[in-house]
């Protein structure tokens, strides 16, 4: 614990917060976003807006796996839970996630549906040991930090000639999202989003390492400071980030070099290569179809492809019509700003995924941060 | 002929043997049950009359009623099992109204096929929570489901106690101004049931908290009659039962996060386990609310207790339309401490 509690020292972080307060230009704005559920939260749970100046904002990004994935995925995964023999193991989160016509997989449970929740991949291969007669799907979810698990889990059912796993594989690819945004006409053309600086992903980064943010920091002229998940790594890169502005350089720098080299993780790297395919096409919540931005098994493993295995729906439903998460995945709005938000759509009563997970924008400023909203009213 | 001396000619097979359905059914293999293994380990004055209700005297005042069902998985868990956490439970909610405990009942729902080993052991450990109390048994219940109609054993136990006079500790008496005092460290209840659950094996065992509190609340109130409100933060932990009684009283909250004392390996195991310790459930703490004027005599009474060293304070109430709770974090910045979404840890108690 004394490790973790290092990055978390509320007098250092008073210092940092002085040293950015010196450094900002008060004639400009800075606007910032952190692509990572994991920054979002540690941003609300700590209550480091308040220890900002004004005129640094904090964009929230998409970098949440529950809350990216579209409802047609999840009305897939219902759709393989309800068929005959198949018991699906989800992530707990995923359990609340609203599909079409108000369905989740919480709701399908409870209708009789064999629907387990786990902590990790190994924990659905030790259950498919144990219920030989039943069909044992894993509903995978993430991006880049949990594909290498998933690629584990296969090779040891593969090994142990378990022919009743299966992986139901939503894996998305970090840069390919991020791209996506700097393209779209909101950042691009209309300058409605304005978009300075990205903080960037810490667990991600052990995996991918730093070198694929290079391409974009240079394309688009964007900074990125790669972060970790403490507190104190999201000042210290805020920090870095307002340096990088001031002085006109985009770079990719690295505040999580504990962890994160420039090239990664290459066993992590290389078993994915091996075993997964990039899709043509993804659909994103929020973003719509993202060319090549998610991973789907290559054809030597498609015995343990859950798509392969049964006919899956591919639908892609449109999210309900007052939901802004779309937009408050791009950045382009603010919880805040959807009718939704605390009155009808509230993390026990989640109408949108952004109000589902703890690393969503959404639940993050209903839990921690909505007293903000009244002060502001006041 | 020679009659048998005893009703049951032969002992209960306890190292082997399991219930079955006829130890619910009303007849002579239930009159055993209750006779060898409940009466044999309750053994009080009015268990022993073996009605179908306790007869006691009380004396004049006002009394508190509660009742509490214990279904928590694992049965045995580092620092108790159900039967002591059944007694600690309903003793503490009894305690929480600043009343003074008398008895309790209990009622078991048994699964076909439980091992009555497992089952005396339970009964056991519930006798000497019970006698460590003060707080007898004094009536019973017991049921037998079929196998797989129930998860081993469900125990509800009932409770009543006398309130001393004077004493009005309700939730709904928090106002702005007053101090709220914890007794120890949040979350261990929680993390001790969850890490055996998921035989996590931390290097450090962490045990539950589970205890009665009645003779540090009685300590409390003979100090300072006027305690606002007393509550146990058990499921959903410091967060959620602060969160009642803002709602209930109608004010809001302002606590620091680093006064909230939380052991090192139970902050660790949260860690771990994506989980907040202010939501962790614990069985042997209370949140106390009181004027701002009592708070100190109240800390050193609660810090004198064997089961109050810890004891401290966290915060204040304040006007709030709101009634949120918030908090200062150990970076210094705010946030709201809100009910708990969902449920973080099902059957903890």
């Amino acid at each position: 614990m004394k490790y973790i509690d290092e990055f978390r020292d509320g007098a250092v972080a008073h210092s940092i917060a002085t040293a950015i307060a010196a450094e900002v230009d008060p004639a400009r704005a800075y606007h910032i976003m952190e692509f990572c559920g994991g920054h979002t939260h540690a941003i609300s749970r700590y209550g480091l807006e308040d220890l900002l100046p004004a005129n640094i904002r904090m964009i929230h990004g998409p970098g949440c796996p529950v809350c990216v994935l579209p409802v047609g995925r999840i009305d897939a995964a219902i759709w393989l839970a309800r068929q005959d023999g198949v018991t699906l193991c989800t992530y707990g989160d995923m359990l609340r996630v609203p599909g079409s016509r108000r369905l989740s997989l919480l709701k399908a449970k409870a209708e009789g549906c064999d629907i387990r929740m786990v902590y990790s991949t190994l924990d659905a291969l030790k259950l498919a040991q144990s219920l030989p007669q039943r069909q044992v799907v894993f509903f995978a979810i993430g991006f880049e930090t949990t594909t290498p698990p998933t690629a584990v889990a296969i090779k040891q059912a593969q090994a142990l000639n378990l022919g009743n796993f299966s992986v139901f594989c939503n894996h998305v690819l970090t840069p390919s999202a991020i791209t996506q945004i700097l393209d779209s006409p909101e950042v691009r053309e209309l300058g409605t989003v304005k978009l300075d600086a990205f903080i960037g992903p810490a667990h991600v980064s052990t995996i991918i390492g730093s070198r694929p943010y290079e391409y974009f920091a240079e394309e688009y002229q964007r900074p990125v400071v790669i972060a970790g998940f403490e507190p104190l790594d999201v000042m210290q890169a805020v920090r870095m980030l307002v340096r990088q502005i001031n002085q006109g350089r985009f770079e990719v720098e690295n505040e999580f070099s504990r962890a994160v080299t420039r090239d990664g993780n290459e066993k992590a790297k290389a078993l994915v290569a091996e075993m997964f395919e990039l899709r043509r096409a993804f659909e994103w919540r929020g973003l719509g179809l993202v060319p090549y931005s998610a991973l789907r098994l290559k054809a030597p493993y498609a015995a343990w492809d859950a798509e392969r295995r049964w006919d899956v729906p591919q639908d892609s439903p449109p999210d309900n019509k007052a939901c802004e998460c779309g937009a408050i995945l791009r950045g382009v709005k603010k919880p805040i700003d959807c009718k939704l938000f605390g009155t009808v759509c509230t993390p026990e009563n989640p109408m949108g995924s952004c109000m589902v997970s703890a690393e969503g924008a959404c639940a993050a400023h209903w839990t921690y941060g909505r007293f903000r909203d009244v002060e502001k009213s006041e | 002929m020679t009659l048998p001396r005893r009703t049951h000619p032969r002992p209960l097979d306890i190292a082997h043997g399991r219930v079955d359905l006829t130890h619910g059914g009303g007849g002579r293999a239930m009159a055993q049950l209750v006779e060898e293994l409940f009466i044999a380990a309750f053994d009080n004055e009015a268990l022993n009359q073996r009605n179908d209700q306790a007869a006691f005297d009380v004396p004049a005042g006002r009394m508190v009623m509660t009742t509490d069902g214990y279904v928590i998985s694992p049965l045995f868990f580092p620092g108790g099992d159900i039967g002591s956490l059944a007694v600690h439970g309903t003793v503490n909610d009894v305690a929480m109204a600043g009343a003074v405990p008398m008895s309790l009942s209990a009622g078991f729902i048994i699964e076909e096929g439980f091992p009555l080993a497992d089952l005396q052991r339970i009964v056991a450990s519930m006798a000497q929570a019970s006698r460590q109390a003060g707080v007898p048994v004094v009536t019973g219940d017991t049921k037998v489901v079929e196998k797989g109609k129930g998860d081993g054993i469900f125990i509800t136990t009932a409770g009543i106690g006398m309130v001393p006079p004077g004493v009005a500790i309700s939730g709904d008496r928090a106002r702005p101004g007053d101090a709220i005092l914890i007794s120890g460290t949040m979350g261990d209840h929680g993390i001790a049931v969850m890490s055996q659950r998921e035989s996590l094996g931390f290097e450090t065992a962490i045990l539950s908290d589970s205890a009665a509190l009645h003779t540090m609340v009685a300590a409390m109130v003979a100090v300072v009659p006027g305690i606002h409100v007393l509550r146990d933060p058990t499921r959903g932990g410091l967060a959620a039962t602060l969160n009642e009684i803002a709602s209930q009283s109608g004010v809001g909250m302002l606590i620091e996060e680093a006064l909230v004392p939380v052991r090192p390996e139970v902050r660790g195991a949260c860690e771990l386990l994506g989980l907040d310790p202010l939501y962790v459930a614990n069985e042997g703490k209370l949140i106390c609310i009181c004027a701002e004027a009592d708070a100190e005599a109240l800390l050193a009474v609660m810090r004198a207790h064997p089961l109050g060293g810890d004891a401290a304070r966290i915060g204040g109430c304040r006007d709030d339309s709101h009634h949120f709770v918030q908090m200062r974090t150990q970076m210094g910045g705010m946030r709201v401490v809100d009910w708990l979404a969902g449920e973080q840890l099902p059957r903890i108690c």
